[in-house]
């Protein structure tokens, strides 16, 4: 029950997204529809969790001075494992994402909960840290890309909602994804002083 | 912990073993599957696009290279699809570098005739909302957005604003230049092929 309160926690006090404002750049670029945020955020979460489990099982055998080096071979290798697995398995997917994938290596969240808290916890605490910020980002991912799509095209998860010519294609395009950002931001905001 | 010149080099060199087996182990697991994956759109885009036939147009493929050595040279497959042994028409794997956001590769299908029977875009950067509505565009029946049953020998397949026969997609019209240049390029292979093929059944 204490695990779960914990994962929780960690996704919303730390939320990469809305609070930490961590790893943008898969961010903005990934979440031109409700589906394809979802899956961005599904595949950095197994990325997190995977890297943090092995981050943690290394801490104690690896010298510090080279422990960046040490991080990023361990997330780079899971990052590949993860693209060769999408392209045998969601070639779709794969598709869609394209780029993305790979970059997820750069995304500072992965390195940022390696250093700050994977060498520092056990194997089980530091699963559930990377659980639950990445369940944190993908729900932010899925919440921003559901937003873009709806103001865009009028559909979320490509359900009509709405007639698609009464959408505004700037969602869409890169300068909405900075727009609903910024808004949702500003909302989770409001909703923290509110408590 | 502690760091030495012999642990550090101990414990990288260790993980990066450890890293480069997994990543072996991992590619000889998949190559397959992926392989198998890449085969099987290919099918089921020539299946989507070409008219019926009987034979397998994976074996019968036809390599056409158009504009060899300029830059815009360009590598063009061409899947004829047989039926009970005549040429019915082909699916033609064509692309074009001027796309809003660089390459676009296309399957087309043309009939016997040179009707373009249907199409299928395997791989574009367009921008989504606007460019990426070529995927369904060309086959809508408003206005003369359909390119579908047109016929690139009679037919001016270019955009509207160009003189062409074809609606460019709104706020778009540079992915809409593109998407009708591989479709020329396509059909300039697929005449060749014919010629090719004609020649061939004249021989025998």
């Amino acid at each position: 029950m204490n695990k779960l309160k914990f994962i929780l926690e960690s996704a919303i006090k730390n939320n990469p997204i809305f609070v930490l404002l961590l790893g943008m750049c898969p961010t903005l670029g990934t979440t031109s529809s409700a589906i394809n945020g979802m899956s961005m955020g599904l595949a950095t979460m197994g990325v997190l969790i995977c890297s943090n489990v092995a981050i943690s099982m290394l801490r104690n055998v690896v010298p510090d001075k080279v422990r960046i080096p040490a991080f990023i071979v361990v997330i780079a290798s899971f990052v590949t494992v993860l693209q060769m697995l999408l392209q045998a398995y969601l070639p779709a997917l794969y598709e869609t994402l394209g780029i993305f994938i790979p970059l997820i290596v750069v995304n500072c969240i992965l390195l940022g909960r390696a250093e700050a808290y994977a060498s520092k916890n056990g194997v089980v605490d530091s699963f559930c840290d990377g659980a639950g910020v990445g369940l944190g980002f993908t729900v932010s991912l899925t919440i921003l890309g559901s937003v873009r799509e709806l103001l865009g095209t009028g559909r979320i998860f490509d359900i009509p909602v709405y007639n698609e010519e009464y959408g505004s294609l700037v969602f869409i395009l890169a300068p909405g994804a900075f727009i609903v950002l910024g808004l949702l931001i500003a909302v989770v905001n409001k909703l923290k002083t509110v408590k | 912990m502690q760091s030495s010149l012999k642990n550090m080099v101990l414990s990288l060199g260790l993980i990066t073993i450890v890293a480069a087996l997994l990543l072996g182990g991992v590619y000889v697991l998949t190559a397959d599957t992926i392989a198998k994956a890449e085969l099987k759109a290919q099918i089921d885009a020539i299946g989507e696009v070409a008219p019926e036939f009987d034979n397998n147009p994976l074996e019968e493929v036809y390599i056409h290279k158009a504009n060899a050595g300029t830059k815009d040279s360009l590598t063009i497959e061409v899947y004829p699809a047989r039926m009970g042994g005549k040429l019915v028409g082909a699916a033609v794997k064509s692309s074009s570098m001027n796309g809003f956001s660089g390459e676009i590769t296309i399957m087309y299908g043309f009939k016997a005739d040179g009707t373009v029977n249907n199409y299928k875009v395997l791989k574009h950067a367009e921008t989504a909302g606007l460019g990426s509505k070529m995927q369904e565009w060309f086959r809508s029946l408003k206005g003369n957005q359909s390119v579908l049953g047109l016929n690139p020998s009679k037919d001016n397949m270019t955009v509207s604003k160009d003189g062409g026969a074809v609606d460019a997609i709104t706020a778009a019209t540079i992915t809409s230049r593109a998407f009708l240049e591989a479709l020329n390029s396509a059909f300039e292979a697929y005449c060749a092929v014919t010629e090719k093929d004609k020649e061939g059944q004249n021989n025998e």
